[in-house]
């Protein structure tokens, strides 16, 4: 839990002076934080390490969403699809050729952004917008749910186990379970990805994605090729939530279609960046930090719960509730999101 | 609400030219039935069940997957109609609708348990689901209307998420069921439907006619209609716009609550039961054309008509795939729909 406090604070004290063009501020902050997170699994507790693992596994499938969806203004429902093929390309290479999950993540990646790319390219030549393109990202990810679940080339509604080895290799991501290396594996990516969007939006096709996002019309014809931009943005997107994929099947060694191209998994993917803030860089690492730990929360209440609620024993579905509740109370009372709405309050000062 | 507005004609606009909410919600006013595309919709119909006699080989499967396509198709354009009642009037992508559907289906399952028989649960469950519908409009949406629309998606998102998990939470995973009393086969040509079937189209089909009439023919349904045309200029004739949001919503989310009943006895109840009939009411709204009332209900038989017929085009694979291949193409190359005219 000491993430929570460590997460906001760097920030909002480099984010204050020049709301203008903080960013290599923002470099500064993710150096900072990341030093300080490195000893956070040597000191967790081993049931709270895996929280912090989990924590950053949503923030790096957010973080892909953010670009696309916030940078890029392209609502997308159907994330689920960029993180299932990460995670199958990875564990289909693995199982099948013996090829290690860092090739798997690589290949998974141009997979992912090959596939954005290409309904990126069809939804923009087909001018879909607003609920348009959500469903029309949303009726891609479910299709390639459905063809997986009943399709033998990839076994099927069975999914894949990862094959256990008997010692511990960094070439091969397999560890002891409660080993630190995990949380540093996904720290690393997940500094990269945070690296790679900040760069994104301060470089010239961040810019040109965000004018084409707020005014297509002015941007193109000013002569920025809104097009190309778009799904540059789309494949980067696509393939930053790819490795989550990837990781995710390396860290609980099993993958099945629901996992991966699950309704559920685009909405992982969409929750973080909304409460942390979206189009922010910090929102969805934030958002992370506050849905990631709900959780265990929620599963030790069922476990044991209190007098009044006995009957609830062993059930499940209440943390998704809790999202549930708190996406519409951030998004009737706080839009921008925790992180977009201090930025806020911080620049009007 | 300028800009929801606005939004919703781009999304439906192609090529710049622009639908207008009354001709979405009111199709056929008698000017221009649009024949010739009624006859290729037809014509394309018609060629996939050939398609289909041809690849299966067999009349009696080509007929069994008809009766069965065009059966729940019914009932899918119910539930379609609800959805694009709330999209044309509130221009809000209703994600829990199908959620709604789902806590129609355990209360209907709970009414059975108490002893009352399946079909008398409607006199409870569409009131209640009606109920349910005002209070969610007033109580969530109300504080979002205006705002973009990912913002109510988002909210429809969580309300679905709290009502699929919440039913999780009491009533656990397991399946149940509604049985019909005296539910038999019912012969139709060679093909065999279930009496339940046949009585859940029935239903779908009444409650349809009228959602129609009321939509048509009384003072309320002309104020939705006049809602969804301009909402400014309902507003300077004396309709009261907060009230009509309320209840459109409310009818749409008693259609979702109508339909969870009859489907009831077809269906295995489970939590995520509703989220399936969510997705193909997206597709048959996208079909009809988003806002296009009439169009719901053609768009709800060819879905069900494609749902079984995918099933012998694609064997192995599940029938919703087949459903995902026709909403894609539809979005793609007809976005405003079968019957979404251009202005």
């Amino acid at each position: 839990m000491t993430t929570t406090t460590d997460t906001p604070a760097p920030e909002t004290a480099a984010g204050r002076p020049l709301p203008r063009l903080p960013w290599n501020k923002h470099l500064v902050a993710i150096a900072v934080l990341a030093v300080l997170l490195v000893p956070l699994p040597l000191i967790l507790p081993s049931a709270q390490a895996s929280v912090a693992v989990r924590v950053l596994i949503f923030a790096l499938m957010s973080i892909g969403w953010n670009m696309m969806s916030g940078f890029g203004g392209m609502f997308s429902f159907g994330h689920a699809a960029y993180f299932g093929i990460g995670a199958y390309t990875s564990a289909w290479l693995l199982v099948e050729h013996r090829a290690s999950p860092w090739i798997g993540m690589l290949a998974g990646m141009v997979m992912a952004a090959a596939f954005a790319a290409l309904i990126g390219f069809l939804a923009l030549r087909y001018k879909l917008r607003g609920a348009y393109f959500a469903l029309a990202t949303f009726a891609f990810a479910e299709m390639l749910r459905l063809w997986a679940t009943n399709s033998d080339f990839v076994n099927r509604a069975v999914g894949y186990h990862v094959p256990l080895r008997p010692d511990s290799s960094w070439w091969w991501i397999q560890f002891e379970p409660a080993s630190p290396n995990y949380f540093w594996i996904a720290l690393g990516l997940t500094v990269a990805a945070l690296v790679i969007s900040v760069q994104f939006v301060r470089s010239r096709a961040g810019q040109f994605t965000k004018a084409a996002r707020d005014d297509e019309d002015a941007a193109a014809a000013v002569g920025i090729p809104v097009m190309r931009y778009k799904l540059l943005t789309m494949a980067l997107s696509a393939a930053i939530t790819s490795v989550a994929g990837a990781f995710y099947v390396q860290y609980f060694l099993f993958i099945d279609p629901d996992l991966a191209f699950g309704s559920s998994v685009s909405i992982q993917a969409i929750l973080p960046a909304v409460i942390g803030g979206v189009a922010t860089i910090w929102g969805p690492v934030i958002g992370a930090v506050v849905m990631g730990p709900l959780n265990d929360v929620t599963a030790t209440v069922l476990r044991n719960p209190p007098p009044a609620l006995e009957f609830l024993q062993g059930r499940s579905g209440l943390d998704v509730i809790v999202y549930g509740t708190l996406l519409i109370i951030i998004v009737l009372l706080l839009p921008k999101g925790i992180y977009g709405t201090i930025r806020q309050r911080w620049s009007r000062r | 609400m300028t800009t929801p507005a606005d939004q919703g004609h781009a999304a439906a606009g192609s090529g710049g030219v622009a639908t207008l909410d009354p001709d979405e919600v009111r199709p056929t006013r008698g000017r221009t039935v649009p024949w010739l595309r009624i006859a290729v919709i037809a014509a394309l119909v018609v060629l996939a069940v050939v398609l289909a006699y041809v690849r299966s080989g067999s009349g009696v499967v080509v007929v069994q997957a008809m009766a069965t396509g065009v059966l729940i198709g019914g009932v899918y354009g119910l539930i379609a109609m609800g959805l694009t009642l709330i999209f044309g009037v509130l221009d809000i992508v209703n994600f829990a609708h199908g959620s709604f559907l789902a806590l129609a289906l355990f209360l209907t399952f709970g009414l059975t348990q108490a002893g009352l028989h399946p079909y008398l649960a409607l006199a409870v469950s569409v009131p209640a689901m009606f109920v349910l519908g005002l209070l969610v409009q007033r109580g969530i949406l109300a504080g979002a209307m205006g705002k973009p629309l990912e913002n109510q998606l988002l909210i429809t998102l969580g309300i679905s998420l709290i009502i699929e998990n919440a039913l999780l939470l009491f009533f656990g995973g397991n399946p149940r069921s509604v049985a019909l009393p005296g539910d038999r086969g019912v012969p139709i040509f060679e093909a065999v439907a279930n009496l339940s079937r046949i009585l859940a189209f029935v239903g779908a089909l009444i409650l349809a006619g009228l959602l129609y009439l009321l939509l048509q023919r009384t003072r309320l349904g002309t104020a939705i209609r006049a809602v969804a045309a301009n909402d400014t200029g309902a507003q300077l004739v004396g309709i009261d716009t907060r009230v009509i949001y309320a209840v459109t919503f409310a009818l749409g989310t008693a259609c979702a609550g109508a339909a969870g009943t009859l489907v009831a006895p077809l269906v295995t109840i489970e939590p995520t039961t509703g989220s399936l009939f969510n997705i193909v009411a997206f597709v048959v709204v996208v079909l009809g054309g988003m806002g296009n009332v009439v169009g719901a209900l053609v768009g709800g038989l060819v879905i069900g008509l494609a749902e079984q017929l995918g099933g012998i085009y694609l064997p192995g694979q599940s029938p919703l795939l087949s459903v995902f291949i026709v909403f894609v193409l539809v979005l793609f190359l007809r976005p405003q729909g079968l019957f979404g005219r251009s202005a």
